[in-house]
């Protein structure tokens, strides 16, 4: 007698394996997607009179790049930074370099490390944010002085802490980038 | 999760995407650095592309402007409950001498016109230009910038003082055509001239990005400032209109004090941008001076 099969058997974390593949639209949108929707906070509706909010979209990308090498391709930086400059209030350029040269770096740490746990993501995700915050302040064009820099370090905090959750939400959508809705057949 | 093998040795195709890849990535650096350069040294170089951009967004943010007020409201109406006996009886007791202020004031105004009527001045009422919802802010760059829902259909030229009902919030910077950008008076680029409101020690308050005011006296020597000062706009450089209060002192320095913005922008739903205050005067403090045009 022939046991009945287990229903879950042909299925995994993405859905059916059977007559069911990715999509490639999802798989390659779904990054660009969610690093563009979080450079938009500054359309958000919380009117900060001092830098605050950690800056999501340039922390999106940096996740996504440290979890998934190669997804996104080299060049990157320009278009994600130039839409971030459009919104972010800094001086337009800034990001497009600042981001540029983020997906060099990480090339380079990928050739250095290449197997890396999540607390080697966060150590390098947190020093990376510092520069990162550094830079932006240095290129924003505003008078650096002391209040400034102390401005910045509670973003700096904010920052270091928010790479955790900003790492899961990634890693969340990288299993909706990931589902089997292509119909195959 | 390991980067993909793409060194490959053998592999000559794989070899040259890596390196075309590190080129245009070399190029993308390269011309975000010529940009950045081009707009530190021209900030208003691609405010165009800008306020397109924000244009665009503006409307989601609109939407989500009213849903924190509605928020806020909803959150304020429950707190309401819990202290309402007490809050009841101050708001009365607050009442019965603000109606007293009242009359003392509406004589005081009327003194004022009679004196001015005296005097030959005519009273100009500053109609605000547009209203407008605070959008959101540049929350996370150290340059303060706030995004207003209105912009150029609605008659906002660059340069338009935003006031809210609390005081002076800062001045339009970029428009756009639904929306435009404004400094706010935080940010280390803003300079308002201001005076004392009991009397004339005039000031420059200056923005620190970490949310407070430096407050420069002009005249220096003996620095007059106590905590708790009220200082409002001098109207002095004939942009901003006499007399909306700006800001309160806190602590006070060698040269001057630190000073508490009164309009905090994030407890404020809508605000009023003003024409600016003395056109002709803004016009030619613009204009080449007057011996260069002479000997062109």
């Amino acid at each position: 007698m022939i046991d009945q099969i287990n229903p879950r058997a042909r299925r995994d974390a993405f859905g059916t394996k059977i007559n069911r593949d990715h999509s490639r639209l999802l798989a390659y949108g779904v990054p660009w997607l969610a690093i563009l929707l979080f450079s938009l906070t500054p359309m958000l509706p919380v009117i900060a009179s001092a830098p605050v909010m950690p800056p999501l979209g340039y922390m999106f990308m940096l996740a996504w790049r440290l979890m998934r090498p190669g997804l996104l391709p080299m060049w990157a930086g320009l278009p994600l930074g130039a839409f971030d400059d459009l919104f972010s209030g800094q001086p337009f350029g800034g990001g497009i370099l600042l981001f540029s040269l983020t997906l060099i770096a990480a090339d380079f740490l990928d050739a250095r490390f290449p197997w890396r746990s999540f607390w080697q993501d966060w150590m390098i995700a947190s020093l990376v944010i510092a520069i990162y915050i550094g830079c932006a302040a240095l290129v924003s064009g505003a008078d650096l002085e002391t209040p400034l820099l102390v401005a910045l370090v509670p973003q700096l905090l904010l920052s270091v802490l928010a790479f955790p959750i900003i790492a899961r939400m990634v890693s969340l959508l990288d299993r909706l980038r990931l589902l089997r809705i292509r119909r195959l057949g | 999760m390991a980067p993909p093998k793409i060194r490959s040795s053998s592999n000559r195709k794989a070899q040259l995407s890596v390196f075309t890849g590190y080129l245009i990535a070399g190029m993308g650096t390269l011309i975000g650095a010529a940009l950045l350069i081009i707009s530190l040294m021209q900030p208003q170089a691609l405010a165009g592309l800008r306020s397109m951009a924000t244009d665009a967004a503006s409307s989601a943010g609109e939407a989500g402007a009213t849903a924190r007020t509605g928020g806020k409201s909803f959150f304020e109406a429950i707190a309401g409950y819990y202290r309402a006996g007490s809050r009841n009886a101050e708001l009365e007791r607050e009442m019965r001498i603000a109606r007293v202020r009242l009359v003392e004031a509406e004589a005081i105004r009327q003194e004022n016109a009679r004196l001015k009527r005296t005097l030959g001045l005519r009273e100009r009422d500053t109609q605000p230009v547009a209203l407008a919802r605070l959008i959101g802010s540049t929350s996370s760059s150290a340059r303060r910038f706030a995004y207003i829902s209105a912009g150029r259909e609605d008659g906002v030229r660059p340069e338009m003082p935003v006031v809210s009902p609390m005081g002076l919030v800062g001045r339009v910077l970029e428009t756009g055509a639904r929306s435009s950008r404004v400094l706010l008076l935080t940010d280390s680029e803003s300079m308002v001239p201001v005076r004392r409101s009991t009397d004339n020690v005039v000031a420059f308050a200056e923005g620190r990005t970490d949310g407070s005011l430096r407050l420069r006296l002009i005249n220096l020597g003996i620095n007059p400032i106590k905590p708790g000062d009220v200082f409002v706009t001098s109207g002095a450089g004939g942009l901003f209109r006499p007399n909306v209060a700006v800001a309160v002192a806190e602590t006070i320095t060698r040269d001057g004090a630190i000073a508490r913005v009164l309009s905090n922008p994030a407890a404020t739903d809508y605000v009023a941008v003003e024409p600016v205050w003395q056109q002709e005067a803004r016009a030619m403090l613009r204009a080449p001076p007057a011996a260069e045009t002479e000997a062109e």
